[in-house]
C-alpha cells in the first residue's frame, strides 16, 4: 500500500447512486401518504372492469376512464405524490440535510432521486393502464397507454420534483396545476395543449397503440420535442436550486 | 484576541497550513434585518464554543460556514475552500445540525454506513465500526433509530458527521436533550477529537455547557462578534469592570483594613461565611478590585507585611456567565 490516494472517488459523471436511492426508496414506501397510491389504480381497474361488462361503447370507456380518469387523473396524482415525496418531504423534515453534507455533485443526488420516483411512478400507473387497455378492448391498446403513462411519468415526475425544490406548498401547486391547467383550460382552451404533460401523453398512447379509439390531440414531434425540453429543463432547475440549497435560520 | 491559528503539527504534507475555518467580514442579512454583521475570525485546531443568546446569530451563522447559506457579503472558508456551492468541502466537514430529524426507519449502522458510502470511503464498514464506538451506541447500532432516545439519536448523528473523520466538525446546540451523562460522554469525545488536531465548533446558549467544554468561545451578540479568545482573558480585558475576588485568610479584619489602603481596591465586604471547599473559613472578604494587574501583585505583598496567611483566593465574577452579561449587557 504505497499508493497516497487513499481516497479515490471516481471522478466521471456519475448520475445514480445506489445507496442513496436505497434509502430514498425505503423512505418513500414507509411513508403513510404512499398509502394514498394503492387506491388509484385499483379504482382503475375496477371501473374499466364494470364497463366492459356493461357492454359500453369502446369509444366512450377510452375516453373517459382511460384517458379521462387514468391519463387525466391516476398518472399526474401518482406522479406528484411521489414526486414530491422523493426530496420534497425531506426538505420538510430536514433530513436532506445528511445527503447533502457529502462531497457528491448535486446532480448525481437530484437525478438518483428523480429516477427512483420515474421508475416508480412509471411501474404504478402503466401496470393498471395495462391490464384496463386490455380489458376495455385489446393488448395494443393496453401496451401504448402503459408505455405512453410511463413516459408521461418520467416528464411529470420531474416538474414536481422540480416544484418541491422550488415551492414549499408543491403539493397544492401541483393539484392546481393537474386540475386547473391540464383538466379545465386543456380543454376549453385549445392552445393550451403545447404545455399539457396529460396531451404529450394522450398522444404517444394513440401513436404506440395504433388504436382507432384513441385520438392524438397534437402533432407527434411537436410532442416528443416538448416532453424532452420540459424534462430536461425542469432538472437543470431542480439541480441548480439543490446546489443553492439553504436552510432557514432560527429566527426566520 | 484571536484565538490559536498555529498549522497542525502533524500534517507534515500541509506546509504553513492556515487556519482551518476561516471567515472574513461575513455579514448575512435578510431584507432589512441584519442576522450577521462583519465577523471575521479564524479558528484551528481545538474546542470552540460559539455562544451567545437565542436569536443572536449563531445558526445562522453556522449554516454558512456549513455552505447552507450565502453570505451576502464576506467569505467562508474550510481548508482554504469556500463552503457555499461547493460540496467538495464536506470531505473535511462533518455538520451536526439542531434539528434532529433522521431517517428513522434505518438502523443505527445503517445510517451512519451510508453516510462513510456517500463519502466514499475505501472501507466503509471499518469507518462505520469505529465511528459507532466513538460515541459508544455498539449496544443499540442495529436497532431502528426510531426507537431511540434523545440523546441515542443524536450519538448516531454525531457518529454520522465524523464517519470520515473531517478536519472540521460543526455543532449545533449539541447537548440539547441529552442527560448529564450522555453530556459528559459528548464532551470527552469533542476533546479527544480536538486532541487529535480537529477544530471542533459547537453553539450553544448555555453558559455552564461553554464554560465546562471549551475556555475559547466566540461570543455573538445581536449579529455581531462581541468578544473571541480565552473567557477568562476576556474578562480580564474588560477594565471598565472591577473585579470581583472571594478571599478567606487566617484574619480577614485585618486584611480587609489593609486592603482599603490600597488604590487598586474599589471596596472590602466582610462576609458571615464563606464555606467553599477544603480550607474554608468562617467569614471571608469580597473584594472589588478595579485593576486586576496591580491588585493580583499587591494582595501577596499585603498579607505577607501584615503578617497575614491567605487560605483562599477565589475570583468571583471571572465565571463565563459573568463575562457573558457584561458582554449583552454593554450593548
Amino acid at each position: 500500500m504505497t499508493s497516497s490516494s487513499t481516497v479515490a472517488p471516481a471522478r466521471g459523471a456519475r448520475l445514480f447512486n445506489p445507496t442513496i436511492a436505497s434509502i430514498t426508496l425505503r423512505g418513500l414506501l414507509g411513508r403513510k401518504r404512499s398509502l394514498l397510491l394503492i387506491p388509484l389504480p385499483l379504482i382503475l381497474v375496477g371501473l374499466s372492469a364494470l364497463v366492459a361488462s356493461r357492454h359500453a361503447s369502446p369509444e366512450h370507456s377510452v375516453s373517459v376512464v382511460l384517458v379521462g380518469l387514468g391519463i387525466a387523473v391516476v398518472l399526474p396524482l401518482t406522479a406528484l405524490i411521489i414526486g414530491t415525496s422523493v426530496i420534497g418531504s425531506e426538505v420538510d423534515d430536514g433530513t436532506i440535510v445528511h445527503i447533502l453534507t457529502k462531497p457528491l455533485p448535486r446532480r448525481e443526488i437530484l437525478l438518483t432521486k428523480y429516477l427512483v420516483a420515474a421508475v416508480v411512478s412509471a411501474v404504478v400507473v402503466a401496470v393498471p393502464m395495462l391490464l384496463s387497455g386490455l380489458i376495455i378492448d385489446s393488448l395494443s391498446l393496453g401496451v401504448g397507454l402503459a408505455v405512453g403513462s410511463a413516459i408521461g411519468a418520467f416528464v411529470y415526475s420531474a416538474l414536481f420534483v422540480m416544484a418541491s425544490l422550488l415551492i414549499r406548498r408543491a403539493v397544492l401547486v401541483g393539484l392546481a396545476y393537474i386540475l386547473l391547467w391540464e383538466g379545465l383550460l386543456g380543454n376549453l382552451l385549445d392552445g393550451t395543449k403545447v404545455l399539457s404533460v396529460q396531451k404529450y401523453v394522450t398522444e404517444f398512447a394513440a401513436e404506440i397503440s395504433g388504436s382507432p379509439l384513441l385520438h392524438g390531440p397534437m402533432s407527434l414531434v411537436v410532442a416528443i420535442v416538448m416532453a424532452a425540453v420540459l424534462t430536461v429543463g425542469t432538472l437543470v432547475v431542480a439541480v441548480d436550486r439543490l446546489r443553492s440549497f439553504s436552510v432557514a435560520g432560527e429566527t426566520s | 484576541m484571536s484565538i490559536g491559528t498555529e498549522p497542525a503539527t502533524e500534517r507534515a504534507a500541509t506546509p504553513a497550513a492556515p487556519a482551518v475555518l476561516e471567515l472574513a467580514n461575513v455579514s448575512r442579512w435578510y431584507g432589512n434585518v441584519v442576522a450577521v454583521n462583519d465577523v471575521t475570525m479564524s479558528l484551528g485546531p481545538g474546542v470552540t464554543g460559539l455562544l451567545g443568546p437565542n436569536g443572536a446569530g449563531k445558526t445562522t451563522l453556522l449554516h454558512m460556514m456549513a455552505g447552507f447559506l450565502a453570505p451576502s457579503r464576506g467569505t467562508v472558508r474550510v481548508a482554504g475552500r469556500p463552503t457555499w456551492r461547493n460540496p467538495d468541502v464536506y470531505r473535511d466537514l462533518g455538520l451536526v445540525t439542531e434539528r434532529e430529524n433522521v431517517h428513522g426507519f434505518l438502523t443505527a449502522r445503517e445510517f451512519i454506513r451510508a453516510s462513510a458510502k456517500l463519502q466514499r470511503l475505501p472501507d466503509a464498514e471499518a469507518a462505520t465500526r469505529r465511528a459507532i464506538d466513538m460515541v459508544d451506541l455498539a449496544s443499540a447500532a442495529d436497532r431502528r433509530i426510531d426507537t431511540y432516545s434523545k440523546g441515542m439519536r443524536q450519538r448516531a448523528r454525531v457518529a454520522a458527521a465524523l464517519v470520515h473523520d473531517p478536519r472540521v466538525l460543526l455543532l449545533d446546540e449539541p447537548f440539547n436533550g441529552m442527560d448529564p451523562r450522555q453530556r459528559m460522554h459528548m464532551m470527552e469525545l469533542l476533546h479527544q477529537m480536538a486532541a487529535a488536531g480537529r477544530t471542533v465548533l459547537f453553539s450553544s446558549h448555555i453558559l455552564e455547557e461553554v464554560e465546562q467544554l471549551s475556555g475559547t468561545v466566540q461570543v455573538i451578540v445581536a449579529g455581531r462578534l462581541a468578544a473571541s479568545g480565552d473567557y477568562r482573558k476576556i474578562r480580564r480585558l474588560m477594565t471598565s469592570r472591577p473585579h470581583e475576588f472571594v478571599i478567606s485568610s487566617s484574619d480577614d479584619r485585618a486584611l480587609a483594613v489593609a486592603l482599603m489602603a490600597e488604590d487598586s481596591v474599589a471596596g472590602v465586604e466582610i462576609v458571615a461565611h464563606t464555606g467553599r471547599g477544603r480550607g474554608a473559613t468562617a467569614g471571608g472578604l469580597k473584594i472589588r478590585a478595579a485593576d486586576y494587574g496591580r491588585f493580583s501583585r499587591a494582595l501577596p505583598r499585603i498579607a505577607r507585611t501584615g503578617g497575614i496567611r491567605l487560605l483562599t483566593v477565589v475570583p468571583a465574577d471571572e465565571s463565563l456567565e459573568s463575562v457573558f452579561s457584561y458582554l449583552v449587557g454593554a450593548r
